[in-house]
């Protein structure tokens, strides 16, 4: 298994950091390296926010993400920001709910998935991100189902855990979406 | 499946501090380091401690005096420009020759500055930063799993030499998470404090702790009793990590987080045939001179690269180590931004002339 590096970015209050923190628990779950690097600074709900989440085999060098593989992103100004960084071949993740935008290289994957839509019809908008992360794991292979399962569990406090079933099946939706480019 | 946990640089200092056996933590929140405090509130009231949150840096600071001066584990903790405020502190404290450690998670500066990872805070950190001839032992980790061994490992040291150690990181290692894995048991050093401030029990005479000194020639003894302490650490304590330093061509040299992204660059410049090794110091004082000077004399070595969040700090020991033996080059970012790989292969590209 190759190192794969992940940007996910959005709005403040969109669950961006967990989401990385959810794929870092999978991976560390699954016995990989990790890391975990987050935007921080003046941040607040609507603001802007990213994450960068490395998983390898070897020990990190760098936590800090110049070319990503995959690049999950729920608004447009992230699309815009980021959309240079992702590397030829590399995996483009939107939530087309949200982001309007169509990203114009040709030599990546691009999955557009109305994400906040669908979460909305689920009942829940926190699911937004899962149908994103389902989709990630189905096409990057960068962690098992099983694990990000364990993941939710590990990393969601206990209130939270009914709804984890849930997020599963929403998880799967996520994977069944198909390349647009 | 390892006991490996995923945490914050933050709370993992504070982690580590308790399972070094610290009982004693003074704060003042500032960003981007104030879950060591959060963490602490908790923390503190299961291993019946204190974690107090003082009313300033100033105050905060002088309760570590106070606590070290009792002979407690003791640990402070903050950011730029609260440590600036507990300079007077330190040289206290270093007066006194008391163990004690203090962490920086560094942001950008100077002034109030910005609340992003810098590395600003070098001269700072190892070349006084408060008043007198003194020293701190300076720590640099550049992972957590290292910043979780070097702050237990602070302790070990400041008991040992009845010194300050400081934790020298930055807010992107306080602000990630990475997999730490916990010791089942410390290595906690157990020294014996006969000199600290507990009450007579018995003894004839009554500890005195102080850093005031009237007479000149008692202060000069006592400013030669501690350059002969900083000899003795400079001696027995340095660390420093060297990879693929055999016959390089260029050397990168960083401390902490600009470390890691050097890694990369190295196998980057690997795949053009460009021989990379770096140097790593881990303790910034004492600092390790000798090392830069030995790689320094290999025939194959080109040029020196150093490259550091600030304008050029750690560059002027690595020149006085180097002492014009190989041209010594700087690559510096501020204000939080950090050196892209791409910057920094270009910049070597350069030195050895594969240019086009």
């Amino acid at each position: 298994m190759q190192d794969v590096s992940i940007v996910i970015a959005g709005f403040g209050g969109q669950g961006i950091l967990s989401a990385g923190k959810f794929i870092a628990t999978a991976a560390l779950l699954e016995g990989r390296e990790v890391s975990w690097f987050p935007s921080y600074g003046p941040e607040m709900r609507g603001g802007t926010a990213n994450c960068s989440v490395v998983i390898s085999d070897l020990p990190i060098g760098s936590p800090v993400i110049n070319d990503a593989d995959v690049l999950i992103v729920m608004n447009g100004p992230s699309l815009d920001r980021f959309i240079s960084h992702v590397k030829p071949g590399g995996l483009v993740i939107v939530d087309s709910s949200l982001v309007l935008n169509i990203p114009d290289r040709k030599d990546i994957s691009l999955y557009r998935i109305p994400a906040s839509t669908l979460a909305v019809e689920a009942g829940n908008i926190t699911f937004a991100i899962i149908y994103l992360l389902g989709c990630l794991a189905k096409q990057s292979g960068c962690i098992q189902r099983e694990s990000f399962e364990a993941a939710l569990t590990d990393a969601l406090p206990t209130r939270h855990h009914h709804l984890i079933p849930k997020e599963m099946a929403v998880f799967d939706i996520g994977g069944t979406f198909l390349n647009e480019n | 499946m390892s006991n490996r946990v995923l945490m914050k640089g933050n709370e993992v200092i504070a982690e580590a501090a308790v399972r070094a056996g610290c009982r004693h933590y003074f704060g003042y929140p500032i960003t981007p380091q104030t879950e060591v405090m959060h963490y602490m509130a908790t923390r503190m009231a299961e291993v019946n401690g204190t974690m107090l949150q003082a009313e300033s840096e100033v105050a905060a600071i002088n309760m570590v005096y106070g606590a070290a001066a009792a002979g407690a584990r003791v640990m402070t903790t903050s950011s730029s420009p609260g440590i600036s405020l507990k300079q007077e502190g330190i040289s206290y404290i270093a007066g006194a020759e008391l163990p004690a450690v203090v962490v920086n998670v560094v942001r950008s500066g100077p002034g109030l500055g910005g609340i992003l990872p810098a590395q600003g805070d070098y001269f700072q950190a190892t070349k006084g930063g408060g008043h007198g001839d003194y020293r701190n032992i300076v720590l640099a980790p550049a992972s957590i799993q290292e910043l979780y061994e070097l702050t237990v490992e602070a302790f070990n040291l400041s008991d040992r030499y009845r010194m300050l150690t400081m934790i020298l990181g930055d807010g992107a290692l306080g602000q990630m998470m990475e997999p730490v894995e916990f010791r089942d048991v410390e290595p906690i050093e157990n020294v014996a404090k006969p000199w600290a401030l507990t009450g007579r029990k018995g003894r004839s005479e009554h500890n005195t702790v102080t850093s005031i000194y009237i007479e000149a020639d008692v202060m000069e003894a006592f400013n030669n009793k501690l350059q002969a302490k900083y000899a003795k650490v400079t001696e027995n304590e340095i660390r420093v990590e060297c990879v693929d330093c055999e016959e390089p061509e260029i050397i990168l040299t960083a401390f902490g987080l600009v470390s890691r992204i050097c890694r990369n660059v190295m196998q980057l410049a690997a795949k053009e045939g460009i021989k990379v090794g770096l140097i790593r110091p881990i303790t910034l004082w004492p600092f390790p001179s000798q090392t830069y000077a030995e790689i320094a004399a290999k025939p194959s070595v080109k040029a020196f690269l150093d490259l550091e969040l600030n304008c050029g700090q750690m560059v002027e020991d690595v020149r006085l180590a180097v002492n014009g033996a190989k041209p010594v080059h700087f690559h510096g970012r501020t204000g939080g931004n950090l050196p892209t790989q791409h910057e920094i292969l270009e910049h070597i590209r350069t030195l050895a002339g594969r240019n086009a």
